[in-house]
């Protein structure tokens, strides 16, 4: 046991907060689904898409994985790697597909 | 062990195995983001096909997003039912998460083996090579945690397992939902941004 201290013990969501992130998990997913065939969202297709996975995700996360009852510690352990892993990620686009662009621009590619 | 559980916390308060966890969980996010990352840098640059219009199925991708979502519920009503003592519903909760990760793999096998009859391998093209090791390796963390699942399951049919485990529900838990959370990325960047 934690000696000296006392223990964290978070409170976890009900089953009924559960069930309603479930809910909206799944109108999320139609969402997408039925955006993605929908002619009219063409244009801002990948904005939204990314928008909905993002909700997705966030809900996941904060609900399921408890990370908006549990230690801010949790966080920062999940947090910091995925900022770095998304920062390499964007990184690694401008690089290969800025580069392409550039190119391309300049008419070389 | 219900009745023997131990529990080892750190300086923080914090129960060290789910410290680890986390930290487990975080170098995950870098492993699947560089997998991520390999397929968007190649596509659109295979130069034979078939191409990732000619051959994804939405509809069929979407059900089994839709079949992973929901074994992340179960999973979270399996932590609250044996958070609560409820072992009847704990089991079938339990069970239930990893049925639901086994109809997702048995889809992901469809999947797979009819884009190899349709000429798709992870050597035909760029596209095949990229897309086969990120859902390849997503679907080897889906096996495990199905294994995990029902390790769980099998420990709780004798007994072995009660509210006094509970934080290896959580763990386990943990890992299923992170697995879920990558889908949920890959089913957009993969599948629907084409």
């Amino acid at each position: 046991m934690h000696e000296g201290g006392s223990v964290e013990r978070p409170v976890h969501p009900t089953a009924d907060v559960y069930l309603r992130v479930g809910a909206v998990l799944v109108i999320l997913t139609v969402l997408e689904v039925g955006v993605f065939y929908v002619p009219a969202f063409r244009p801002v297709l990948v904005p939204v898409l990314l928008v909905l996975s993002a909700a997705k995700f966030t809900l996941v996360v904060m609900f399921y994985m408890h990370l908006k009852a549990d230690s801010k510690f949790f966080t920062f352990l999940f947090g910091v790697p995925l900022l770095l892993a998304v920062g390499v990620m964007v990184a690694l686009l401008f690089l290969f597909l800025g580069a392409l662009t550039l190119r391309g621009a300049a008419g070389t590619g | 062990m219900t009745h023997a559980a131990v529990t080892h916390h750190t300086s923080m308060g914090l129960d060290n195995r789910k410290m680890a966890f986390w930290a487990f969980i975080g170098s995950e996010c870098l492993l699947f983001t560089s997998l991520i990352s390999t397929y968007l840098v190649y596509k659109g640059k295979s130069v034979v096909g078939p191409y990732p219009h000619d051959i994804l199925n939405i509809p069929f991708t979407s059900v089994s997003t839709f079949d992973l979502l929901m074994s992340s519920l179960m999973m979270v009503l399996a932590l609250a039912a044996v958070q609560r003592g409820d072992m009847k519903w704990g089991k079938i909760w339990l069970f239930s998460t990893a049925l639901l990760g086994l109809v997702f793999l048995g889809g992901q096998v469809l999947e797979f083996s009819e884009f190899v009859h349709k000429g798709l391998t992870i050597s035909t093209n760029l596209f095949g090579c990229t897309f086969f090791v990120l859902t390849g390796t997503h679907g080897a963390h889906v096996a495990v945690g199905v294994l995990w699942l029902l390790t769980l399951w099998v420990r709780a049919l004798q007994g072995k397992l009660g509210p006094a485990n509970a934080m290896t529900v959580e763990i386990t838990g943990l890992y299923w939902h992170f697995v879920d959370v990558v889908w949920i990325v890959i089913f957009t960047v993969v599948y629907l941004i084409q």
